[in-house]
Parts: structure tokens; C-alpha cells; sequence
């Protein structure tokens, strides 16, 4: 591996106000994605992202292959969902997800074989219809966890953007999946920059990471070198650095207005992982039926990067790393910060789900809850300048217009205040409140 | 859940069958170590080397009456919540904090029964009537001190003299508070600062002076601030602007003397006003701009007290007046939510857009 050249790795045009420094227990850094063996069966989500929830193509009885389609929708702001297995359909039922997400789920039985879907081929992509099409067809949403659909995300025609920002600051403890796509996979990434910045024509593209992931800049490093514009920024380890506001605020120094998508302050932001599937769409067509998800928490045996197919069953997940350790106190979908907790180690892994953690004890219960003390911690980690304490204080009131003010709406609940909290104050579930509070109040005055 | 049930379990089993549910809580899952008993272990630690230092200067008395407010503060919180019904919070040590400070403000000569008057009226009437931690609006020992000094004036202006003790014998002294306002009658120069019969600059920083328990050393109260600094407990933007401000304000009426000027910082309860009482959490604002707005407040109340008013001193006096502007100050400073424009533009678009439709 080559040494850096000085001047390629940029530095953060801004620093982002709050955040908190949380213990980063990156264990599985230095393990590549393993793949599990193909599950016997598995289940797909019909609503693994932001929008509208895909309606099944397929019904009990059928036979599908790895890569056809077997949810879609009509509906704009929507992915399609695509078989991650050969096999047999046998149920199509009810799924709860955490935050009592209902959705529909296929599920499919393995025949074992793995066969491809005949239709399988790389897309033809000739116009910017054509891009945004394949885009749409691939299933891509933002995999780092938010799920927003990615060909949406894409849909810069009639808007002057100017910066896309791959997102590789990967802030949530535990999670290395990124990372390592970064590593293992930094052809793709190579291959996918150079195509997205042919076909969307952005200006500049710059891959940001934190600045405790040296072998990542290392590995990305042939990608600055080949094109002028492209470039690499090496950013403060904080969480959360990732987020997507902070994100374009550290890189470029543009703050996107409450209410406001990235796209009109002139930035994209992707995460990199997307960045290599979309890349490897290209090349294959293969669609997204696989993800790479970190294991980790004290109560796995093996923490390990596992790469499973879409919908396995986060047991058989578990099972692959070992099992249990001890008795799970707390089962995680997501980072230890943003992430939720799973009643069950029953449901399947959907598209933008990174990481599964499990704990024997429970890692938020270290202090008792007390009154507020007013020591100001959490105005100082807000990443979005806010006052947590006060917009607690006022959802006992529920003054929808006094929560406004105090812009609780623009809170994404990265959880920096509660952690930042001497007193335990359950801060984040405030928020929550907060935004509902305002909701319910804007419902009633239309 | 055990493991052989996780295994066992087929698919198909009816829900109800099916083993044990996890917990399920909201995110963050992850907590900071910090705790609001650690934050106050943590100030508990920056004052008792300006305990040992007054033991030091005024005997072991001083021991005895910051036992006496620590035992009242803690029990009187104890009752009080017992009484109204509420969770116990003394585990959490502020009742020992405000003890410990009320105690710092209180001459060594004090009758024991006043200082415990003195912990209830801080700890019952201004902390639990208004809800207890964290809903005080103003200090609660500096109340404490200031009831006193009202109900009590001769005992809490009876000053013993420094290292006396051992000798054993129990003359009064003047503070410099009171010295330094006869060389402000006479005029400020070299000359009216030595006819005062101030201490030396060097026992004013090792606290060989005549004063409150824990205002008379300099030095252990700027070791504890840093301390807290260190630690991340306070923001030392309320100590420096504090003190930065009366500094100012004290070289401009000692016509540039900075021997007045370092007496006036040393003296008087400014270090342990500004570095202890006016950085409490509940009674200062949370935000940056309101902590240097209350900080440079407070410094410009003080030196006018001290200037101009019939009292030597005025720390306590100011600190409490800034704690009642807070929620003012908070207002005035709250941080503009990330991305949201400022007023002043979005009520000059809503002008402009009158203006077009009209």
C-alpha cells in the first residue's frame, strides 16, 4: 500500500457544533464480510425504506430467483424489493418492526441451488432517465441507515447541485461495515465514483471519513489519485459526524435549512456502501439482495462482519456468529445510538440495517434517572443547536407553538443529548414527543 | 431466555408460544459515565482544599460549623422530601455542596445555632418550596448567608483574626473589604493603600487574612476552580468574565493603581463567588452567550456595590440579582436551531412579500 500524498485528504471546511465523544468499541475492524451459508428461508420486508411500501408480485406457491422482483409500487418515493434466495414462496403475512411498523413480509423457502434470475443484465444507461431508472430497479436506499430511497435521492435535474459527499464517517460504536467496504471493496468504489460523476455530472466529490480510519483513507487513496476531483476528507472522530446535516455542514460549510433536503444547498449525500452496490448494479445488474451487517455486543459469541442475504432471520445471523453467549438482555437493529431495540430475534434483516448487537445487560440503565440539574451538557452536544432540557420542559405544557419556536422539529434524535445527560433524563423520548405534539397541532389547524 | 430455547423454537409456533420478549427501550442504548452525584463529588473535592486552608488560618472551629451546615443541609433535605412525599435526593451530595458553601460564607466565630437557621432557610425555603434540585432560581447557600447577615448583623460581621487561634486569643479584625473602602474614601494611591493596614499581597493569596471561612484563601479556591475546569464541571467563561470585569472596572476607579486593584480581586468573597457560586448549574444560564452576559453582570454589580453602595461588599448581593435575570438572559441568548434563519431576515422577507402583494 502506498503512502498518502500531502494535499490530497482535505480538511473540514467547518466544525460542527456539540456532539460527544462515545467509546467507539470498533471490534470487528479487522474481520472482512464472511458469508453466512444461504438461509433456509428467508423473509422480505415489502417496506425496508422511506415512502410508500411495495405491494408482492409473487403469491404462495410461486418459485422465485435470487434477483427477481418481487415487491413494487407505483408510488414515487418508493424501492422495489427483489428475492435474496431460489426458492419457493410460502407465506406472505403480517411483520412488526420496531416502532410498530407494520408491513407485509414474503416469505421464501431455499431450494438450495442459488440460481440466478434469468433477466439478470447490466442496465443500458444512455440518458439521465436511464441512471435515475437503474437506480430505481437496483433497490438501492441509503444503506447507513435512514433507508431514503436512493434513485429519489439521485433526481437532481432541476437543481443545481454541485458537491456529492460519500459518506464513510460511519460515527455509531460497534458498526464497521462501511469501513470495510471501504477496504475490501475499493475497486467498486473506484468504479462506482467515476460512473456517478459521468452520469450526474457532479463538480466534486469527496469522500469523508473519520480520522480514525487510517487504512481506509490508504485504501481510497487510488480514487483521489485518478481524477482531479475527486478527493478525500479526513474528519474529526465525533460522534455524530455522520449525520447527514453535520456531514455537509463539516465538508462544505453549507447549512441545510429546517424542512430543507441536502439538494437545495447544492450536496448528495451517499453512503459508500451504496456507493459500491450501485457500482456493482452497473456491472451486473445484480440488484440489492445481500448486505453486510456487523455482530457484535457482549452477548455474541464470535462478533464478526457477517454479509447475509436480505431478510434472514437475525437468529440465524446469531447462530452463524456462534450463538448466544449469555442471555441477551437487549437485541439491537442499528448502532447502539440511533439504532432500536427488537422485542425478538425473529424478524429479518432489511436493506438499510447495518449492524445487530446484542447485550447481556443493558447498557443504557448505568444511572438512575434524577431531575434536571441545568448543567447545560445537552445544549452543548446538540448537533442541531437546540435546547434538549427546555423543549422537555415544554412538552409538559404540549404549546405546539412555543416547541416550534424552539425548532424541536429539526431534532433526528442522534441521541447526544441523553447520552451527554448526568442526570439519565430521557431526553430523546422528549423529542419524540416534542415532534408529535407539533404534528397533531399542524393536523388540526388544516 | 436460555439457549436451548432459542434453538427449539420452530418458525411456525404460535406467537403466544413462543419464548420470553427482549426489553425494548428507546435509543441512545449508551450512556456518558458522568452523573449528576459525580458532578457533585466533583466540586465537593474542588473546595476542600479551601477548607484545609481555612482550618489552617482559623483553628478547628471551622471543621465544627461546616459540620454543622453539611448535617442540617443533608437533614433538612431529608425531611423535607419525607414530608412532601417526594424521592429522597440526597444521594445525590448537592445538600452537601450547598453546606459546604454557606459554611465558606460564614465567619469562623458564628454561634453553631445560627448556621444551622442559616442551612435550613438555604436548603428548606429556597430549594424544596420552589421543587428541589435543579429548581431553585436563586443560590441557595447565598441566601442562606444573606438571612443571616439580615437577621444577625454583629455576629456575621465579627471577624477573627487570622492564625489567633493559636494563641488563643479571640480579638476582632477588620477585613480588607473594609479597609479598602476607607483608601477609596481617602482616594486610591500608594500612599492611602499602605495607611490602611492591609495584609501583604502574598498573605492575601495564602489566606492569612480576616474574612469568611472559605473566601480568605486565594489560592486553594483558584487550584479548586481549575480543577473544575479540568474536569469539564464548569465553563471557566463565567469565573474570567467575572472576575475579568470587576479587574477592569477596579483599575479604571484606582486610576490604573493595579496594587488596588489585585487587593480587590483577592479580597472580599470574589474568587469564591465567582468561581463556585455563580457557576451553579440550576441558577445560570445554559448558554454560552447568557453565561458571559450573567458573568460580566454580575462583575459590573459587584464592583458598583463595592464603589458605591454602603456595604463593603457585594458578591452575594450580585450573584443573586444575576440569578433573577436568568430566564431573561436565556431568552435573549437561545441558540438559533441549526439552519433556521435569523428573525430579523425572515420578518424583512414577510415585509418584502406584504409589500409585493400590496
Amino acid at each position: 500500500m502506498k503512502q498518502l500524498k500531502t494535499g490530497m485528504v482535505l480538511r473540514p471546511a467547518r466544525r460542527a457544533h456539540g456532539g460527544v465523544h462515545v467509546t467507539y468499541n470498533k471490534n470487528t475492524a479487522e474481520l472482512p464480510a464472511v458469508r453466512i451459508p444461504t438461509p433456509e428461508r428467508v423473509t422480505i420486508a415489502m417496506r425496508q425504506h422511506i415512502g410508500a411500501p411495495c405491494v408482492p408480485l409473487v403469491k404462495r406457491g410461486d418459485h422465485v430467483t435470487v434477483g427477481q422482483k418481487i415487491g413494487d409500487s407505483d408510488k414515487f418515493v418508493c424501492s422495489p424489493v427483489h428475492a435474496s434466495i431460489s426458492g419457493t414462496v410460502v407465506s406472505i403475512d403480517d411483520l412488526e418492526f420496531p416502532g410498530g411498523i407494520r408491513t407485509q413480509g414474503v416469505t421464501i423457502e431455499s431450494d438450495g441451488e442459488m440460481t440466478m434470475c434469468p433477466d439478470i443484465q447490466p442496465p443500458k444507461i444512455n440518458t439521465y432517465e436511464d441512471a435515475l431508472k437503474a437506480a430505481r430497479e437496483s433497490g438501492l436506499v441509503g444503506l447507513g441507515g435512514a433507508g431514503f430511497p436512493t434513485h429519489i435521492k439521485l433526481d437532481i435535474r432541476d437543481k443545481d447541485v454541485d458537491t456529492l459527499i460519500i459518506n464513510a464517517a460511519e460515527c455509531e460504536p460497534y458498526i464497521t461495515v462501511d469501513y470495510r467496504e471501504c477496504i475490501d471493496n475499493n475497486r467498486d468504489i473506484l468504479y462506482g465514483v467515476h460512473e456517478l460523476k459521468e452520469i450526474f455530472g457532479f463538480r466534486r466529490i469527496i469522500i469523508a471519513a473519520e480520522d480514525n480510519k487510517p487504512l481506509a483513507f490508504q485504501a481510497l487513496s487510488d480514487i483521489a489519485d485518478t481524477h482531479g476531483s475527486v478527493s478525500l476528507m479526513r474528519l474529526k472522530s465525533r460522534y455524530p459526524q455522520g449525520a447527514e446535516k453535520v456531514l455537509i455542514y463539516t465538508v462544505t460549510g453549507r447549512k441545510v435549512p429546517p424542512g430543507r433536503l441536502p439538494a437545495d444547498v447544492g450536496c448528495v449525500v451517499m453512503n459508500v456502501t451504496s456507493v459500491g452496490l450501485f457500482s456493482r448494479y452497473l456491472h451486473t445488474g445484480k440488484p440489492l439482495v445481500s448486505r453486510s451487517l456487523t455482530v457484535d455486543g457482549d452477548a455474541i459469541t464470535e462478533p464478526k462482519n457477517v454479509r447475509a442475504p436480505i431478510g434472514t432471520r437475525i437468529r440465524d445471523i446469531v447462530d452463524f456468529c456462534g450463538g448466544y453467549k449469555s442471555t441477551p438482555y437487549k437485541l439491537l437493529m442499528g448502532g447502539p445510538m440511533m439504532g432500536s431495540a427488537l422485542y425478538t430475534d425473529d424478524l429479518p434483516i432489511i436493506k438499510n440495517n447495518n449492524a445487530i448487537l446484542a447485550f447481556a445487560h443493558d447498557p443504557s440503565k448505568i444511572k438512575k434517572t434524577r431531575a434536571c440539574i441545568r448543567c447545560g451538557r445537552c445544549v452543548q452536544a446538540c448537533p442541531m443547536n437546540l435546547m434538549p432540557t427546555k423543549i422537555e420542559n415544554l412538552t409538559q405544557t404540549g404549546d405546539a407553538a412555543a416547541l416550534r419556536a424552539c425548532g424541536a422539529d429539526i431534532c433526528m434524535e442522534c441521541g447526544s443529548c441523553a447520552y451527554a445527560c448526568p442526570s439519565g433524563r430521557p431526553l430523546v423520548q422528549s423529542m419524540r414527543l416534542a415532534k408529535n405534539i407539533i404534528r397533531e397541532a399542524g393536523a388540526r389547524n388544516e | 431466555m436460555s439457549d436451548s430455547t432459542v434453538k427449539n423454537q420452530t418458525p411456525d409456533a404460535p406467537v403466544k408460544e413462543r419464548r420470553r420478549l427482549l426489553t425494548v427501550t428507546s435509543s441512545p442504548h449508551l450512556r456518558s459515565p458522568e452523573t449528576t452525584t459525580g458532578i457533585m463529588l466533583d466540586v465537593i473535592i474542588a473546595l476542600s482544599p479551601s477548607l484545609i486552608a481555612a482550618i489552617c488560618v482559623f483553628g478547628w472551629r471551622t471543621l465544627l460549623v461546616t459540620c454543622v451546615t453539611v448535617a442540617t443541609c443533608v437533614v433538612s433535605e431529608y425531611l423535607s422530601r419525607k414530608i412532601m412525599r417526594r424521592d429522597n435526593t440526597i444521594s445525590d451530595l448537592s445538600a452537601v455542596v450547598t453546606g459546604i458553601l454557606l459554611a465558606f460564607n460564614l465567619p469562623v466565630t458564628i454561634p453553631l445555632w445560627m448556621a444551622a437557621i442559616g442551612s435550613v432557610v438555604a436548603i428548606v425555603v429556597v430549594k424544596q418550596f420552589f421543587g428541589g434540585i435543579g429548581c431553585n432560581f436563586i443560590n441557595p447557600a447565598l441566601v442562606g448567608r444573606i438571612v443571616l447577615m439580615m437577621s444577625f448583623p454583629t455576629a456575621m460581621s465579627s471577624w477573627a483574626v487570622p492564625l489567633a487561634w493559636r494563641s488563643g486569643s479571640a480579638v476582632t479584625a477588620a477585613t480588607p473589604m473594609a479597609q479598602l473602602s476607607s483608601v477609596l474614601d481617602a482616594g486610591v494611591s500608594a500612599q492611602s493603600l499602605n495607611a490602611a493596614g492591609l495584609p501583604s499581597l502574598t498573605e492575601m493569596l495564602l489566606g492569612v487574612r480576616g474574612g469568611s471561612l472559605g473566601e480568605v484563601c486565594a489560592l486553594t479556591l483558584i487550584l479548586g476552580g481549575l480543577y473544575l475546569i479540568i474536569r469539564r464541571v464548569i465553563s471557566p467563561a463565567i469565573p474570567l468574565c467575572y472576575i475579568g470585569t470587576v479587574a477592569v472596572i477596579m483599575l479604571i476607579a484606582g486610576k490604573g493603581n493595579f496594587t488596588f486593584m489585585a487587593y480587590e480581586l483577592l479580597g472580599g468573597g470574589l474568587l469564591l463567588g465567582a468561581i463556585f457560586m455563580a457557576t451553579d448549574y440550576t441558577t445560570s444560564p445554559l448558554t454560552f452567550k447568557g453565561k458571559i452576559i450573567y458573568a460580566v453582570g454580575c462583575g459590573l454589580v459587584t464592583a458598583l456595590i463595592r464603589l458605591f453602595g454602603n456595604m463593603p461588599e457585594g458578591v452575594s448581593f450580585s450573584i443573586i440579582l444575576m440569578n433573577i435575570l436568568v430566564p431573561h438572559i436565556e431568552k435573549l441568548t437561545a441558540p438559533r436551531p441549526f439552519g433556521r434563519r435569523r428573525e430579523k431576515r425572515i420578518r424583512q422577507k414577510k415585509n418584502e412579500e406584504a409589500a409585493e402583494h400590496a
